[in-house]
């Protein structure tokens, strides 16, 4: 199998007694959607935390691309291809949905320090930018404030942001949250098609998005992974039933 | 056009009509208003990018204002005694020298002050920029060689290539464009991609280091261009007083820029100028009534946070619209 795009091993994070992390490895291979399941408290939010950097592991190591990220900063790790998204909508709420996203394709294309040539007449920004909101079916709603879209066009939003970015990887973090049925299928569909453009981690309480989707899926309890494997594995494992899955699977 | 447009030409039609309508009326003092105006704009203009743009909100611009007041008063009292000043420089009676001097220390200052103070937010930045302009103050105060407490007369105006500058509506006009290339520049910034990044910045920083922009080096270059800004504001106001006390360095001035910026919209292109225009007016109109002025601008100011947050421009044009 060709080397993993993002490799987590043997990370480590206690806050006072609690492992939050506790010896967690996982890889991301390229074109896979690996899931990231787990009961609440089971310490996901602080896994991507510290894969996007906004907390620093006790130890281990965090490698995108075949570069140690561990140490440093967000806006570091992003430039290298980290792509993420919110599990509760970040967005410039002031800025247009098209301004958001501009702002994305900006970053990518490494300078803001520019002084005097607006950005509303740089087709390299809006042309752009454009297109990635057409790909999320959002074309139509460009020039509405992001704090006026609704919860599930912010979602298509922040998505539509990483595509603007030149990702090696993404971290989805509950991209389904709060999503009607109608708008979960349809984003289902979406992600499955962007496994292509860079492997995804995907963190999801929607059960049958994840195995609709996973090609593999890590299950976390208490800071561990308990186990790995494909849909079918996971699903007929004993420990992840009783731990997490129930009546579910 | 826009409304926010159409007010923001009247504005600046109507700023530059006031000193000639003056003058034609025989009403010289007027002229000397609408310079305060403009240099008090001006120095709002710089804040604004910091504030506005930027929501950092500095409560220590007064230190750069009275720096370029400074370093006007300074270079031109020893261009007058003809006594070299620090490192052998001579000093300089040309406003475009002091102009670019005051820009480069403000710059300096700035960078020192913005580098330190950024590393907070909130409450606490609000503070440390205060500390550092009153350590500015005192050290203004307790140093005998520009006149301590006393503050430093500039005998005669400094000089603008071809312009008899002593003469008011001539330095108004100076005063007036140095204001409108100050409004320009703040304009081209505000559109391009720094202000892009720097009204993000504001908004969300979060996510813009999640896409890959650091938000520091952002906050302290809007900080740095601020603090340049005003300094120009600075140098132009002691040579109007012909006077600089450390009083343009008081936490008071600071205070002043900031209740400027909100009379007239935080953040709007042309805020400062209105809020400028309100205060000066007040402050002679008011001030003409009672020696307490001061408690009645307390309750425009309340009411303008209660009732029109975005301050006079945001009353007449609306909420600000990006693209």
């Amino acid at each position: 199998m060709a080397d993993p795009v993002l490799s987590i091993q043997n990370l480590h994070k206690s806050f006072g007694a609690l492992k939050a992390t506790d010896g967690v490895s996982i890889d991301l291979h390229p074109g896979e959607i690996h899931a990231l399941i787990g009961p609440n408290g089971a310490g996901k939010s602080t896994l991507i935390h510290q894969i996007c950097g906004t907390v620093k592991p006790d130890s281990g190591t965090i490698t995108l691309a075949g570069r140690e990220i561990g140490r440093l900063p967000v806006a570091e790790r992003a430039r290298l291809g980290l792509g993420r998204t919110f599990q509760i909508s970040s967005l410039a709420g002031e800025f247009s949905a098209l301004r958001n996203v501009m702002l994305a394709v900006q970053a990518g294309q490494g300078s803001s320090f520019a002084f005097f040539k607006p950005v509303m007449r740089d087709r390299s920004l809006t042309d752009v930018a454009m297109d990635r909101l057409q790909r999320v079916g959002l074309a139509a709603r460009a020039h509405v404030p992001a704090s006026e879209l609704s919860h599930g066009e912010k979602r298509q939003l922040e998505i539509a942001i990483a595509l603007a970015l030149d990702v090696k990887a993404f971290l989805l973090d509950e991209p389904m949250a709060g999503m009607g049925p109608e708008g979960s299928k349809v984003l289902t569909g979406f992600l499955d098609s962007l496994r292509q453009e860079a492997p995804i981690m995907l963190v999801e309480h929607d059960m049958d998005a994840v195995f609709a989707l996973a090609d593999r899926i890590s299950v976390l309890v208490y800071g561990r992974v308990i186990a790995t494997g494909t849909v079918n594995e996971i699903r007929n494992d004993p420990a992840v039933r009783q731990a997490y899955l129930g009546d579910h699977a | 056009m826009t409304r926010e447009n159409i007010l923001n030409l009247v504005l600046a039609l109507a700023l530059l009509a006031v000193p000639f309508i003056a003058q034609a009326a025989g009403q010289p003092f007027t002229i000397t208003l609408a310079t305060r105006i403009a240099i008090l704009a001006l120095a709002a203009t710089g804040l604004n990018i910091a504030l506005g743009l930027g929501g950092l909100v500095s409560f220590g611009h007064a230190a750069f204002f009275g720096v370029g007041g400074y370093v006007a008063g300074i270079l031109s009292s020893h261009a007058f005694s003809g006594d070299p000043m620090l490192f052998g420089l001579s000093g300089s009676k040309q406003m475009l020298v002091v102009w670019l001097v005051a820009m480069m220390t403000a710059g300096v200052l700035g960078l020192a002050i913005g580098a330190i103070s950024l590393r907070t937010s909130g409450v606490y930045f609000i503070m440390i920029t205060l500390a550092f302009a009153q350590m500015v103050y005192y050290f203004a105060i307790s140093w005998p060689a520009y006149g301590g407490e006393d503050g430093l007369s500039i005998v005669v105006r400094n000089q603008f290539p071809g312009v008899n500058t002593m003469r008011p509506m001539n330095f108004f006009l100076i005063c007036y464009g140095v204001l409108l290339v100050g409004i320009l520049l703040s304009a081209l910034i505000r559109s391009s991609r720094f202000g892009a990044a720097l009204q993000a910045v504001r908004q969300n920083d979060v996510r813009v280091a999640s896409i890959g922009i650091s938000p520091m080096p952002i906050r302290l270059t809007a900080f740095v261009l601020s603090a340049m800004l005003t300094a120009v504001a600075g140098a132009l106001y002691a040579d109007l007083n012909r006077f600089v006390s450390p009083s343009m360095l008081s936490w008071h001035m600071s205070g002043e820029l900031i209740v400027l910026i909100i009379l007239g919209g935080t953040g709007r292109l042309m805020g400062p100028v209105a809020g400028a225009a309100l205060y000066v007016i007040f402050e002679y109109l008011l001030g003409g009534l009672t020696e307490r002025w001061q408690f009645f601008l307390g309750l425009i100011l309340l009411a303008t946070v209660l009732f029109a947050r975005g301050g006079l421009i945001g009353l007449v044009a609306g909420k600000v619209r990006h693209g």
